[in-house]
């Protein structure tokens, strides 16, 4: 049998539409991600007042900041540099003194029994107070965590935090899970 | 006029052009992908504050915002800061409403791990951001995230 060849299709101009496309679809793209600090909102109650269990007062890391952006932490002027430190300190409480958080034995994996601190961080804010303040707060806090966990991953598996299987990390976070409550708002008088 | 000549006299071999194409749809599929087109226009004047402990947001289907910022048109608006939904103005009472509409819009087995995202200017009193959260809880959307900018 006589093979016809087949014309040849011009495909060169193919290219030039392609990268008219990709071009304009370079020019509309925005790949930024948006970043932030992730929390979690505690669900409303109708009445916490009756069955709320009370929370020792030695439990409890209460963070106030007031309409000038300035920190009351327990009870004393502080500066925003200085809370990271003291944040580490309440939540590890590496001392077991008397006056930060009491600590349960609980069975972790890969830990065995372990320690674990009951702490909670209370963070209060005035109405007043700028958002950006509020978030340097936020982020100190997140940091102290952060750091725990690092500091702890770094010596019992030799290596970053990041870098931890996913039963590691949470084996870590039972040790240190992360407890910051933002307190309900208070109805202040004017 | 000159011709094209056909055939050449020990002149350079031409290139093989013909997997270019190829090449270009590759990135352009890959473009095409990576692209999302639904940004909504900003009425308001954001200004991320910076924090060093950020983490990424996965997945924007799951993610809805709430903007709060001085309007960028300050002389129709004013220069209070308001809360942005969508393309247009809200109030905090309108919070409730917006969170149960994205909620709506998505796959059941995607809507529990539906997070709302408050970008909020740094210069924001935290009065309002304080509403907003008041909203998000009786809207039972719990999973929110301050928006912030990676400080170097």
């Amino acid at each position: 049998m006589a093979k016809k060849e087949t014309p040849e299709l011009n495909a060169s101009s193919l290219a030039d539409i392609a990268f008219l496309l990709l071009i304009f679809f370079l020019v509309a793209t925005t790949m930024s991600t948006d970043t932030g600090l992730a929390r979690m909102l505690p669900p409303i109650m109708p009445n916490t007042e009756d069955d709320a269990p009370p929370i020792k007062e030695r439990n409890v890391f209460t963070v106030l900041l007031n309409f000038k952006n300035q920190l009351l932490v327990e009870g004393e002027w502080l500066d925003v540099k200085d809370l990271r430190s003291k944040a580490k300190e309440f939540i590890a409480n590496p001392g077991n003194l008397e006056t930060l958080p009491e600590k349960t034995d609980t069975e972790v994996e890969f830990f065995g029994t372990y320690p674990v601190s009951k702490g909670v961080i209370s963070l209060q804010n005035d109405r007043g107070s700028t958002y950006q303040a509020y978030l340097e707060v936020q982020n100190e806090l997140q940091a102290a965590y952060n750091e725990l966990r690092e500091e702890l991953a770094k010596s019992k598996f030799r290596k970053s935090y990041d870098d931890c299987s996913e039963d590691e990390q949470k084996a870590i976070k039972v040790i240190y899970p992360q407890r910051i409550s933002e307190a309900e708002p208070k109805n202040y008088k004017k | 006029m000159a011709k094209f000549r056909k055939e050449r006299k020990g002149g350079q071999q031409k290139l093989n052009t013909s997997s270019l194409p190829d090449i270009v749809f590759m990135l352009l599929f890959f473009f095409m992908v990576a692209t999302s087109m639904k940004e909504v226009t900003m009425q308001v004047k954001i200004k991320s504050p910076e924090a060093t402990e950020v983490t990424k947001l996965e997945q924007k289907s799951l993610v809805s915002y709430v903007y709060v910022g001085v309007p960028l048109s300050s002389k129709k608006y004013g220069s209070e800061p308001r809360i942005q939904l969508n393309d247009s103005f809200a109030t905090v009472d309108d919070i409730e409403n917006y969170i149960l509409q994205e909620r709506e819009g998505m796959k059941e087995a995607d809507r529990p791990k539906m997070t709302v995202s408050i970008k909020a200017d740094a210069d924001v009193q935290m009065g309002t951001i304080t509403d907003i959260k008041q909203a998000l809880r009786k809207a039972q959307a719990l999973k929110i995230s301050y928006s912030a900018r990676k400080a170097q």
